[in-house]
C-alpha cells in the first residue's frame, strides 16, 4: 500500500522508512514558528529548565499579533522576545512590520516541500500550500520543542478533497474554501490531514493555495497539503536556493474519505456569524449592512488579494460611514502594492492602510468593533467577540472582491 | 482515582477558544488568577464568578476549536475546573489539555445525555473516574476510552513542563 503525503512527510521527519495511520512518531521540524506569543513561550522554556535552545537556526519568530504595540505591556513582551533572541542567537527573527508570520515564513524561504513546520499558531496549516506539513501546536509544546527539538505526533488519516471543474469568473479561492468548509463542517477534518487535488487546485496560484490551506484550520485539520508542482517550484525559485525533495502522494495511497467538489457550481460565498461553517452564497444572504470592511490578514493579505480589491475599487469611493481597513500580509506585499499603484487606488477610494500585521482579526487592537457593528472581512474566523467586542456584533467572512464591493455599497454584495 | 463535582452544561457544539478566552487577553502575560477571572467570558459572563473548585464542564462536539491559545485550557484549570467532558475536542485543544494535565474526556454518550437532560442536571454532582473511563450521573453511567500511551506518560508526569524537565535531566 502506498503513502499519503502526511505519512511520507512524518516518516521522513522522524527518521523512519515509512509510517502508517495510528503510529506515534517523534517528529523533528525543519522550522518552528511563533510570534508575539514567544514572550509566554520563553517563560515556559525557562520554567521547564531550558538553558540553550536545541537549534538556534530552526527557530523562527516574527512579531505580528500586536504590531506596533498598542500599550506598554505588549511593548514589553516584544522587548523580552528581542532579548531572548539575542541571548540565544536565534537566527530567524523578524521585527514588527516585516509581516504576518505565515507570510514571512515562506517569503524568506523557510518553507520547503516535504518538510515539517511546527507553529504555535493555529493557522500554521497555511504552509501546506508548498507541499509541506504545517502542524499547529500550543505554547507549552513549543517551549518543549525549543528545548528538545522534537515532539510526538500520531499519524492521522487523510481526507482527499478534489476541486473539480472550473472556477466561474469572479469566484476566488476564498469562495471555494468557504464553500468546502460549509460542506464538510467545522469539525469535518478534526484529527485528520487533508490533501487538495483536482484541476482547480493545479491551476491555482500560490496565493490562492495559501488561502485554501490557511482556512483548512477551520475544518479542524491537523495539516492541509497541496502536492508540489511547477507552480510551487517557480514560486520557491524566487525566495530560496535551498535544495529540497518534494513529497507526492503515491497513486495507491489510502484515503479515509474522498470529497469531490464541482467548483463550476460555486458562486461568491459568505460565512455568517458566528461559525465559519455557516456558509451561504452572497446572493442568498439578504440585506446586511456593514460598518467595517477588513481587507488583508494571513488569509487574504497578499498582492493578488489587494489587486482583486483594487480592481473593484478603482475610481470609486467607499460608502459614507464605512471604514475600509487594509492590512497587507507583509512589507514585501506592501512594497509591491505601492509600486503597482494599488495603494493609491485604495487610499483614493477612502481606505485606511495599516502596517503589515494581524490587526483587528484577533480583536486585540488596530480597529476593533464597537457594540452593534457588523464587519465583512477577508480573515478566517467569525467567532462571537473575535474582533474585540461581543455585544451585538457580527463578522461575515468573504473574498477580497466581495469585501471591496461591500465597502462601496455599505452592505454585503458580491462584485459579479 | 475518582472525582466528584458539579457540572456546568454548555449546550452547544463548536465552543471556540475565543469565547473561552478572548483574543484581547491572549497577548497579556496574566497571573493564574487573572486568567481564571476571564474563563468563558464571551460564552457566559457569569461563569468565572460562580465556578467552584472541582466543577466540571459538559459540552457538545468540537470543543475548543479555533486558535491554538493555551489559556483556553489554563483559564479553566486555574478557575478550579477539573475536567471537560465533550462529544469531541478540537485537536490542538486536546493536546494543550494533555500538556497541562487537564482532563479532556471524550464521551459522546455522556455529552448527549447531559444536554438532553440539561434542565434537571445543571449544577448537579457527577463522578468521574478517568482511569477506569467512567462518568456517572447518579445511576446513569457512561464509558469512555481512558488516555493511552504518550498522552498518559505526559499526563502522569504532571504535564509537559514536568515531563520535559525530566527529559532534559
Amino acid at each position: 500500500m502506498g503513502s499519503t503525503m502526511i505519512e511520507e512527510i512524518l516518516a521522513r521527519s522522524s527518521g523512519g522508512e515509512s509510517a502508517s495511520v495510528g503510529d506515534i512518531l517523534f517528529v523533528r521540524p525543519h522550522r518552528i514558528l511563533s510570534h508575539d506569543n514567544s514572550a509566554a513561550i520563553l517563560g515556559i522554556f525557562k520554567k521547564l529548565g531550558g538553558k540553550k535552545v536545541w537549534d538556534q537556526d530552526r527557530i523562527f519568530i516574527a512579531l505580528d499579533h500586536a504590531v506596533p504595540p498598542p500599550d506598554a505591556k505588549k511593548a514589553k513582551s516584544h522587548t523580552m522576545i528581542r532579548e531572548f533572541v539575542r541571548e540565544q542567537g536565534i537566527r530567524y527573527f523578524y521585527e514588527g512590520g516585516t509581516g504576518i508570520c505565515h507570510q514571512v515564513l515562506p517569503e524568506h524561504g523557510h518553507v520547503l516541500p516535504g518538510v515539517v513546520i511546527f507553529g504555535s499558531d493555529s493557522h500554521t496549516t497555511t504552509h501546506g500550500a508548498f507541499g509541506a506539513a504545517g502542524i499547529p501546536i500550543g505554547r507549552t509544546e513549543t517551549a518543549s520543542v525549543w528545548a528538545l527539538g522534537e515532539t510526538w505526533l500520531r499519524v492521522p488519516p487523510t481526507i482527499k478533497i478534489e476541486l473539480n471543474g472550473e472556477m466561474l469568473e469572479g469566484v476566488t479561492p476564498k469562495d471555494i474554501i468557504l464553500y468546502v468548509i460549509g460542506n464538510i463542517t467545522a469539525d469535518g477534518a478534526t484529527y485528520r490531514a487533508v490533501e487538495f487535488h483536482g484541476p482547480v487546485t493545479s491551476k491555482m496560484d500560490m496565493s490562492g493555495r495559501m488561502t485554501i490551506c490557511n482556512m483548512a484550520a477551520e475544518m479542524g485539520a491537523k495539516a492541509a497539503m497541496i502536492p508540489f508542482d511547477s507552480t510551487t517550484g517557480e514560486w520557491l525559485e524566487k525566495v530560496t536556493d535551498a535544495e529540497y525533495q518534494p513529497v507526492l502522494p503515491d497513486d495507491n495511497a489510502e484515503y479515509e474519505r474522498v470529497l469531490a467538489i464541482d467548483c463550476s457550481e460555486i458562486t461568491p460565498q459568505v460565512a455568517r456569524p458566528h461559525k465559519v461553517d455557516n456558509v451561504v452564497p452572497v446572493s442568498e444572504l439578504g440585506e446586511t449592512r456593514i460598518d467595517v470592511a477588513l481587507l488583508g490578514t494571513c488569509t487574504n493579505g497578499r498582492i493578488e488579494d489587494l489587486r482583486q480589491a483594487a480592481a473593484v475599487l478603482e475610481g470609486k469611493k467607499i460608502s459614507e460611514g464605512v471604514r475600509l481597513l487594509v492590512y497587507p500580509a507583509s512589507k514585501r506585499v506592501l512594497k509591491e502594492a505601492v509600486d503597482e499603484g494599488i495603494i493609491s487606488i485604495l487610499l483614493e477610494s477612502g481606505a485606511q492602510v495599516a502596517i503589515p500585521a494581524c490587526g483587528p482579526c484577533l480583536g486585540a487592537y488596530g480597529g476593533v468593533l464597537a457594540p452593534g457593528e457588523n464587519c465583512v472581512s477577508t480573515a478566517n474566523r467569525n467567532f462571537k467577540g473575535r474582533m474585540g467586542c461581543k455585544e451585538d456584533t457580527g463578522i461575515y467572512l468573504a473574498s477580497p472582491a466581495t469585501v471591496a464591493a461591500s465597502a462601496l455599497e455599505g452592505k454585503i454584495v458580491s462584485y459579479f | 482515582m475518582q472525582f466528584r463535582g458539579r457540572i456546568w452544561i454548555l449546550d452547544e457544539d463548536d465552543i471556540n477558544t475565543d469565547v473561552i478566552y478572548p483574543g484581547k487577553y491572549t497577548y497579556e502575560l496574566f497571573s493564574e488568577e487573572e486568567m481564571a477571572s476571564h474563563a468563558l467570558e464571551d460564552f457566559d459572563s457569569s461563569f468565572a464568578e460562580n465556578v467552584r473548585e472541582g466543577d466540571m464542564i459538559v459540552a457538545g462536539g468540537n470543543f475548543g476549536c479555533g486558535s491554538s491559545r493555551e489559556q483556553a485550557v489554563t483559564c479553566l484549570k486555574y478557575a478550579g475546573v477539573k475536567a471537560v467532558i465533550a462529544a469531541s475536542f478540537a485537536r490542538i485543544y486536546y493536546r494543550n489539555a494533555i500538556n497541562q494535565a487537564f482532563y479532556p474526556i471524550e464521551c459522546p454518550d455522556a455529552s448527549r445525555y447531559a444536554r438532553e437532560h440539561a434542565k434537571e442536571l445543571e449544577k448537579s454532582e457527577i463522578s468521574l473516574n478517568p482511569q477506569n473511563g467512567t462518568v456517572a450521573f447518579g445511576e446513569k453511567v457512561f464509558n469512555f476510552s481512558p488516555l493511552t500511551d504518550k498522552a498518559l506518560e505526559i499526563f502522569d508526569a504532571g504535564g509537559l513542563v514536568a515531563y520535559t524537565k525530566k527529559k532534559i535531566g
